[in-house]
């Protein structure tokens, strides 16, 4: 109700300035029901699915944005309670979304164009400590430069939690890395301690994905791996380590859209939408910044993007006329 | 002091001494066996682990996807259930926040606006002036001033919604299975055993199958909250059904009530007081879960404390937590009001109006003003308040200037302290820990009590969650340890001083309703992730009950003996030690019970930060969508939760029965 609301006089805003589509087709909506907009407690989810929910409603649709964890939406899904959601990462949710596929409830509706990168970052003052960086060879170097009092000598790194992967353990073996993994239970103690540490120019290296706000507001930069390719995480001869698997970098992974599969007999046009829309990751971070670090709402800054760029987004919505 | 009790009424005791020297000589036996037999002993061997959390899980799955009741699909009655008990939220939404909206798509615009925060403020601000006099009034008009200068009115009125349905039910339910327990003891036993398990279980594991069953949205959010906050209003209502004097039912028998009318004219009123009591918990409990709620669909305040911590704006995130504080004390002080007033019978002086007819006068007046000033319907965004960067910046500061010394303290009690508890309880044969938990429960409750605790504890064997099960009873080992040792003395100390207390109280209810998440990412800042963050936020939630406890306990001393051992005198440390604490003992025993719930509620908060333990498994399990694991690793922390309570309340009642005997000698 709150979302709706908000969203609803955007697009009074946005109608006003853009005016009514032209042609619409008789048949689009193909229905009142509300397309219920998944959200979640990370900016970008919200960023996109307003963005997507302002173009729906431009063309006559009723949407809500309904908040949702990320793990836990599946079952919303596969009931019909959750209609859209405009990400789903592949570095952390790629099994999710293919059980659920399978589950013929749910539709896999394409990649966003947006590419999460998700590796070892640490803030740039720390190549004065560690001047071999970005080289991941440095990291056997200067693993002391990382420890604290219960980890040394090796190495700390902050990953994710524990239901992100043991990725980062396989890397570890590999590479023989000596470095220890510390897991927090959820991102936001992540940042808080890079929050802390970054105050105090202190020794850290931690997980961090991007389109995220952290990159822009902390000068920084990844650890550079052996690039991930085929064979990386089965062909133990692959990489550096010719006897273990896993000796790479993540994946530089797609973000994809998915939806209620029920929902594209409901509404065909509204997911044919879906299915066009297209970002990049510049873009995307742009936007960010103007969310987290301005204090703008998100309904504020997807309008005046969704304003400045009618010619990119108008022909995603062909079908509606 | 009192084993000396004990030896002067050897048969007084459950076990007297004699089989509590057998039970003791065959632990040592036990030890023995594990120190020279068979490895098993030691490690539990894997043909004693049952894959039960796929077996549950693959049962929940079908039962909320496939099952069906006389052709009606288990879902679809749910759905239906769901959407039944989202009209009421909706309409408090409607009418509370949002107002209602005309056309849609791209025409919405809004017709009705929601009441005011000047119509809702003031109806707060009328009824706590009628029900608790002026100071209630103004406890109630700062807290409104919060919300309304910082920003947080709309969401705290989305929240209040929630709030208001999920105490509404939660009340509703509780009072009807409360006065059905009382009724009869067989159902006494079932609702008790049914709501001890619910009251432990972390909310995280009934989070999935909630979702599978009732849909996304705030009717989930309800369910799980009514089911959380449901166990204390049972309780509460069953011990004060219990405790109307026999004399009072009697006088009403003989006034000829019949059975509804004695429960209704007589027990309910006489009990009114207690049962307050029980609707305090059940409502600084829904306001715990309103940070869990708003993760499922609630929005509200919660969604604003989340969004705040996920950008490391800590200060916002403390605002909107407080402004969860601000409702919570609105509704407790209001309702313990309207209890009292209740109980004591008080009616309108002569000349006074109804409460009903102040309301209504004032919300028609009030709409009225916010229909011609813009600023009484929505406070002007130019004229909010924030303190969020003093916040930020101080925590920071802390970190800059202080860092070398907390490091090193955690240094020291990570190192010194906490890993060789950590490891000794890892490396401790399985055998041997559940043979000690027998001895005890055979020296403080009999046989039964034995049986009880045994097969608790072989649960979490054959479940398999042994290991975590270990290193959460190690992080609930030391915060208990410390929230007693530093809530104890802080209660003792408050318990002479009167004055303190109303304001040591509202400090308390913000420690058990401010969303813990708000001091738990300071707190990572500070000590980095790991057992040392988990164990700082887990002792400062469990601190208030001991604070509680030790008030109370200190409190109920009679005055007689405390002037008797003043003229005998007794130091006061003679006095403390003779006199006080024995004489508060069982009382701070419910304490330490208490303070060990709290602890084992806050595990799965705890996960968070990154602990290794049972809460952290229920955390993976929600993560990965896996119904079973979730609940399994939930029932786990439950086991370890209700042998703990088992144990301390056979104490309590051995103390209490020992110093029965020992007044009647």
């Amino acid at each position: 109700m709150l979302f709706k609301k908000v969203s609803g006089i955007a697009s009074m805003l946005l109608a006003l300035t853009l005016g009514a589509p032209t042609n619409a087709s008789a048949a689009v909506p193909e229905s009142d029901k509300p397309i219920k907009i998944m959200i979640a407690d990370w900016t970008s989810i919200g960023l996109q699915g307003e963005m997507m929910s302002l173009i729906l409603q431009t063309y006559g649709y009723t949407t809500e944005l309904v908040v949702a964890d990320d793990s836990g939406r599946y079952p919303g899904f596969e009931n019909g309670d959750l209609h859209l959601a405009m990400e789903t990462w592949q570095t952390t949710q790629q099994n999710n979304l293919a059980k659920s596929v399978a589950t013929g409830n749910v539709v896999d509706l394409g990649e966003t164009g947006l590419a999460g990168v998700e590796d070892w970052w640490y803030p740039l003052y720390m190549k004065e400590k560690c001047p071999g960086l970005p080289a991941w060879e440095a990291l056997r170097d200067c693993a002391e430069e990382f420890a604290t009092a219960d980890t040394a000598p090796k190495g700390r790194y902050v990953g994710g939690p524990v239901s992100w992967g043991d990725h980062d353990e396989n890397l570890i073996a590999a590479l023989d890395l000596p470095f220890e993994v510390i897991h927090p239970g959820t991102d936001a103690a992540m940042f808080a301690e890079l929050k802390a540490a970054y105050e105090r120019q202190a020794p850290i290296v931690l997980w961090v994905w991007k389109p995220h706000w952290v990159p822009s507001l902390y000068d920084g930069e990844y650890v550079q791996f052996p690039k991930y390719e085929d064979g990386c995480f089965d062909d133990p001869a692959w990489g550096p380590n010719k006897t273990a698997t896993g000796d790479c970098g993540k994946p530089y992974g797609w973000i994809k859209k998915m939806g209620w599969a029920g929902g594209e007999d409901v509404w065909p046009c509204a997911y044919q939408m879906v299915r066009n829309y297209n970002m990049d990751n510049d873009t995307i971070s742009a936007l960010l910044v103007e969310v987290d670090l301005n204090g703008r709402s998100n309904t504020e800054v997807a309008t005046e993007w969704l304003k400045a760029n009618e010619d990119i987004w108008r022909p995603w919505a062909a079908c509606a006329g | 002091m009192h084993d000396s009790v004990t030896r002067a009424i050897p048969a007084s005791a459950p076990t007297s001494r004699k089989p509590r020297l057998h039970s003791a000589m065959a632990l040592a036996a036990l030890a023995v066996a594990v120190f020279f037999g068979p490895v098993w002993l030691t490690v539990i061997p894997a043909w004693l682990e049952f894959p039960v959390a796929t077996v549950v899980g693959d049962a929940i799955n079908w039962f909320a996807r496939e099952a069906s009741i006389g052709g009606l699909a288990v879902k679809d009655i749910t759905r239906l259930f769901a959407e039944f008990i989202d009209r009421p939220i909706q309409g408090a939404v409607v009418l509370l926040a949002d107002g209602l909206f005309s056309g849609r798509g791209l025409d919405v615009k809004q017709s009705v606006p929601p009441l005011s925060w000047l119509a809702i403020g003031g109806v707060a601000v009328i009824t706590a002036w009628r029900l608790g006099g002026r100071s209630l009034a103004f406890t109630v008009t700062i807290c409104v001033g919060f919300l309304v200068l910082f920003g947080l009115w709309q969401n705290a009125m989305v929240t209040l919604s929630n709030v208001l349905v999920s105490v509404f039910i939660a009340a509703a339910l509780g009072l009807a299975l409360g006065i059905w327990s009382f009724r009869s003891t067989q159902v006494e036993n079932i609702t008790r055993a049914i709501m001890n398990v619910m009251q432990t279980v972390p909310i995280f594991s009934y989070l999935v199958p909630t979702l599978l069953l009732f849909g996304y949205g705030p009717s989930a959010a309800l369910v799980a909250t009514v089911a959380y906050a449901l166990p204390p209003m049972v309780h509460n209502t069953v011990l004060a059904l219990k405790s109307v004097p026999a004399e009072t039912i009697e006088c009403g028998r003989m006034a000829g009530c019949t059975r509804r009318q004695l429960l209704w004219q007589v027990q309910l009123p006489t009990a009114l007081s207690k049962i307050a009591v029980g609707l305090n918990q059940t409502i600084m409990m829904t306001l715990n879960m309103v940070i869990i709620a708003s993760m499922i669909g609630a929005g509200g305040l919660g969604f604003d404390v989340l969004k705040a911590l996920r950008k490391l704006d800590i200060g916002s995130g403390l605002e909107a937590g407080m402004g969860i504080v601000a409702l919570a004390v609105v509704l407790d002080r209001v309702s313990q009001a309207a209890a009292k007033r209740a109980a004591h019978g008080k009616h309108l002086q002569p000349g006074q109006q109804p409460l009903w007819r102040l309301l209504a006068v004032w919300i028609v007046a009030a709409t009225v003003i916010a229909w011609l000033l813009p600023l009484a319907q929505l406070w002007p965004k130019a004229y909010l308040i924030s303190t969020a960067a003093f916040w930020n910046n101080l925590v920071s500061w802390i970190n800059q200037e202080w860092f070398d010394v907390l490091d090193a303290f955690r240094t020291f009690a990570l190192l010194q302290v906490m890993r060789p508890i950590r490891d000794f309880l890892a490396a401790a044969p399985w055998t041997l820990v559940i043979g000690a938990l027998a001895v005890a429960a055979h020296w403080t409750g009999g046989l039964r009590l034995v049986i009880y605790t045994v097969s608790l504890a072989l649960f979490i064997v054959l479940t398999g969650y042994w290991g975590p099960a270990m290193n959460s009873l190690y992080l609930i080992l030391i915060a208990v340890t410390l929230a007693v040792l530093i809530g104890f003395p802080i209660g003792f100390w408050l318990a002479s001083r009167p004055r303190l207390q109303t304001a040591a109280n509202l400090v308390l209810d913000t420690l058990q309703t401010l969303p813990t998440l708000v001091y738990l990412l300071p707190a990572v800042m500070l000590f980095r992730i790991g057992d040392v963050s988990a164990i700082v936020a887990v002792t400062l939630y469990a601190v208030a009950p001991a604070v509680r406890y030790g008030m109370v306990g200190m409190s109920q001393v009679p005055h007689a003996r405390l002037e008797a051992a003043e003229i005998s005198g007794c130091s006061r440390w003679q006095t403390l030690i003779w006199l006080r604490l024995p004489a508060a003992w069982p009382t701070l025993l419910i304490g330490i019970n208490q303070t060990i719930m709290m602890a084992f509620s806050m595990l799965i908060i705890a996960a968070l930060v990154g602990t290794k333990d049972l809460g952290q498994e229920v955390l993976i399990a929600l993560n990965r969508s896996q119904v079973g694991e979730g609940i399994i690793a939930g029932l786990c922390v439950a086991c370890l939760a209700l042998i703990a309570d088992g144990l301390l309340k056979a104490a309590a009642a051995n103390t209490a029965i020992q110093r029965h005997r020992k007044n009647s000698l």
